[in-house]
């Protein structure tokens, strides 16, 4: 099927070219290139995902060529397009197109953009080749790829310390993660004796219950293999233990940011969670492990996302919060309600991302929300779109109870299949109640996000982003700024805007938010009898993730307070951060001061980072001073290079004092020379 | 009666005399020449001597070479220092030590 090879290799076409023409080329053509590619990869790619809706055959594989073969090990370059392929491959041509457009104005006046533009592409490429990998070690190659990409794009401001730092951090920390993958693979290849998906899958269930022998214990084999291959779900998709890289890979560009770190990149994990789930499906303690760091995640981030102050920071730990619902609705048995918070998640999260990024380049790359407030008239469809992202993530929506119709937005039919499916699976009994907890806090923290923002008086005065930038008019000042400066001293600076105009962003920016809040507002509702409801999603997936019918059977006949918990539970957040933020705005605080200790725990995120530093990055830092100081400077160059040198001159400094340059001296040493040949050669 | 061992003993004083010359000399080159002459002498007087005990002419048509090279070495000995008295302006043996290590 040539289609699927448009889709992929397109974007790698145009990555290539504008990364290699770079500034030959220059700004336009690449941009106008790698979108062009990324447009055209979306339009091909809705088709696919139109053809499984409407109940068409899957497509057959598509060899491209072998890759490498020894023995029984056999890899091939196959692009494998299911159900599954076809939602991710819409997810993430969608949204990648949309951020390629989105960077035409928030790029702008970087002197970088080939660059960017040709990094955003090859990603896009990665993450394709990971989505329609026919084998582990495909998938392992997309999965290194887009690692790379996110690291490129992370550090893109290679100039910043901080952006470098960050990038690094996440290249390591998905390292950890990757080990396990690869372990994985390893093990999978060991029991199998193939890496071919497909074949992996239908040998899987045969093999439940057999066990393995490592270091002298038994242990069960599908449960290791499981638990190796969801620690690298574990890295990439952020969950607790290995989720510090993703709040700190916010100083890449926001474009960066809802594209690999919200809507794609980060959900790999689910993606191979459920591209595997014949395989998780045969070890209880493997899904066990998933629903437990499914939860804790999800619980885990959201209280850290309610006092983050970078309007950034607060929607990377909403993503990872978010993540943690697709993790335990996947451990639950309901992978076809993960692929749809999956798919609804990527278009209102991008969104919010993006909304931010807008706020931010009308705000002049100020961040902390502390200095934003009263934006709501100043950037107007900045703020719709942005309340359709909120309405979206909280889950606003009618519960199908009491005759109503269920209808709502994206979030809403996302959240609350996800946890109607673990109330009714029985595993995810325990994931049920924290969802609904952390539900309230997505609620919370994402209304707090909005009222700090759009609503309240302006405080921009105090930015010092604001005030440079007001400074840079200043030192200017002719034209129309002069103008406007007059008019700020006019005003005086009483209102606590500090003279500063915030302004809409580009229309290059604002299609693609429209476009991103329908998808928001519509995808939840139009798509979700397809991913969660039994008939039509049995049809829909096709075995192309174990979708177990009784199970969403089982969630429609759930307790009414069930149905109805996340839709109150949002309600009370929106009430509680209207109340803290809007009705009486010294609640916060009151409630820091009182809660001290609780408030500064949350803040510093648990002390993850400390907790790390303290027990990985100092012994680590410790270690290597030892073997530098004492065993490579000690040990080898001491007796080694140095040593010998140190002979050498040594002796090269006692020989040449013998070389006196006095002639006796030389005639001397000529004597007691002779003398002893002589006396050698006449003893003999 | 003078024989043999008189004659090596000589030789031998001679011998030495003229290492002792060449070595714990600190004067000049002159005399570090001289000293060579005294050492080929020396070995001249060897030769005669056994020359005469063993009734073997080789060893006085040997003393005559040496003689002979002796004073070619002498010749340019001599040659060789005026150059280098007038590259140096001195033919002291303690400053001619430019090969010092």
């Amino acid at each position: 099927m040539i289609t699927i090879q448009l889709i992929v290799f397109l974007p790698l076409l145009a990555a290539i070219i504008a990364g290699l023409g770079n500034r030959a080329i220059g700004n336009v053509p690449a941009k106008v290139l790698t979108t062009g590619a990324l447009f055209a990869s979306c339009a091909l790619s809705w088709p696919i995902f139109i053809h499984y809706l409407t109940g068409g055959d899957p497509y057959p594989v598509t060899q491209v060529f072998t890759w490498m073969k020894s023995g029984d090990l056999d890899v091939s370059w196959a692009l494998r397009v299911d159900a599954l392929t076809a939602v991710m491959l819409v997810v993430i041509t969608s949204v990648s197109a949309l951020v390629h457009l989105y960077s035409w104005g928030y790029m702008d006046e970087d002197p970088d953009q080939p660059r960017f533009f040709a990094y955003l592409s090859l990603f896009t490429f990665a993450m394709l080749m990971l989505v329609t990998a026919n084998n582990l070690v495909q998938m392992f190659f997309g999965w290194e790829g887009v690692g790379l990409a996110s690291y490129l794009l992370i550090g893109f401001w290679f100039k910043k310390p901080s952006a470098n730092a960050a990038a690094i951090k996440a290249f390591v920390v998905n390292r950890v993660g990757d080990l396990g993958f690869m372990l994985g693979i390893f093990g999978t290849f060991l029991v199998f004796g193939t890496v071919s998906i497909p074949e992996i899958l239908a040998q899987a269930p045969h093999m439940a219950g057999s066990t393995i022998g490592f270091l002298g214990y038994r242990f069960d084999t599908m449960t290791v293999l499981c638990l190796c291959l969801f620690v690298g779900a574990m890295g990439k998709s952020a969950q607790l233990g290995l989720h510090t890289w993703l709040p700190d890979a916010m100083e890449g560009p926001t474009p960066v940011s809802a594209l690999i770190h919200a809507a794609t990149m980060v959900t790999a994990g689910v993606f191979m969670v459920c591209r595997l789930s014949p395989m998780f499906e045969t070890s209880e303690v493997a899904l066990d492990f998933v629903v437990f760091i499914g939860a804790a995640t999800c619980i885990f981030a959201a209280t850290i996302g309610t006092c983050q102050n970078d309007i950034k920071r607060v929607i990377a730990y909403s993503t990872c919060s978010q993540l943690g619902y697709m993790f335990f609705a996947a451990g639950s048995g309901a992978y076809g309600a993960a692929m749809f918070h999956l798919f609804t998640h990527a278009f209102f999260k991008a969104l919010l991302f993006l909304g931010a990024g807008s706020v931010i380049h009308a705000m002049h790359h100020e961040q902390d929300m502390r200095f934003y407030g009263g934006l709501r008239k100043k950037i107007p469809v900045t703020f719709w779109v942005m309340l359709i992202g909120t309405l979206a993530i909280t889950g606003v929506g009618i519960p199908g109870v009491f005759g109503l119709p269920q209808i709502g937005f994206a979030g809403f039919h996302s959240k609350d299949g996800i946890l109607e499916l673990a109330y009714a699976s029985g595993r995810g009994t325990g994931a049920f109640w924290v969802g609904i907890l952390a539900a309230l806090l997505t609620s919370f923290y994402s209304w707090r996000l909005m009222f700090l923002t759009f609503w309240g008086k302006p405080r921009w005065a105090q930015s010092e982003h604001i005030q440079h930038s007001l400074h840079d008019d200043h030192g200017h000042g002719h034209g129309h700024d002069a103008h406007a400066h007059d008019h700020h001293h006019d005003h005086a600076h009483g209102d606590g805007t500090g003279g500063y105009h915030p302004h809409e962003s580009p229309w290059s920016m604002l299609i693609p938010l429209i476009l991103l809040a329908t998808g928001a507002v519509l995808a939840g509702f139009v798509f979700h009898s397809w991913f969660i409801e039994p008939d039509s999603g049995e049809r829909f997936w096709r075995g192309a993730i174990a979708f177990n019918e009784h199970l969403y059977h089982a969630a429609h006949q759930v307790p009414v307070w069930v149905k109805l918990s996340a839709t109150i539970v949002m309600l009370l957040g929106l009430l509680g951060a209207w109340m803290a933020y809007i009705w009486r705005t010294d609640i916060p605080a009151r409630f820091t001061s009182t809660f001290r200790l609780l408030y500064d725990f949350v803040y510093n995120k648990w002390y993850f980072d400390e907790l790390y530093d303290l027990l990985f990055v100092r012994p680590a830092f410790a270690f290597g001073r030892l073997f530098w100081k004492a065993g490579d400077e000690g040990l080898i160059d001491r007796f080694g290079p140095n040593g010998s040198a140190w002979v050498v001159s040594l002796g090269s400094r006692v020989t040449g004092r013998l070389q006196t340059g006095y002639v006796y001296t030389y005639a001397f040493v000529m004597l007691i020379g002779l003398t002893a040949a002589v006396t050698w050669a006449i003893s003999q | 009666m003078i024989g043999l061992t008189h004659y090596l003993v000589v030789a031998a004083i001679l011998f030495g005399m003229g290492v002792l010359g060449l070595i714990a000399n600190r004067k000049n080159l002159i005399i570090m020449l001289m000293s060579i002459e005294l050492i080929l002498l020396a070995v001249n007087l060897n030769f005669v001597a056994f020359s005469a005990y063993l009734h073997d002419l080789v060893g006085q048509v040997f003393a005559m070479f040496v003689l002979t090279v002796a004073a070619g070495e002498a010749a340019i000995g001599l040659a060789i220092l005026v150059i280098y008295f007038r590259g140096r302006g001195t033919i002291a043996v303690d400053d001619a030590n430019r090969m010092k290590g």
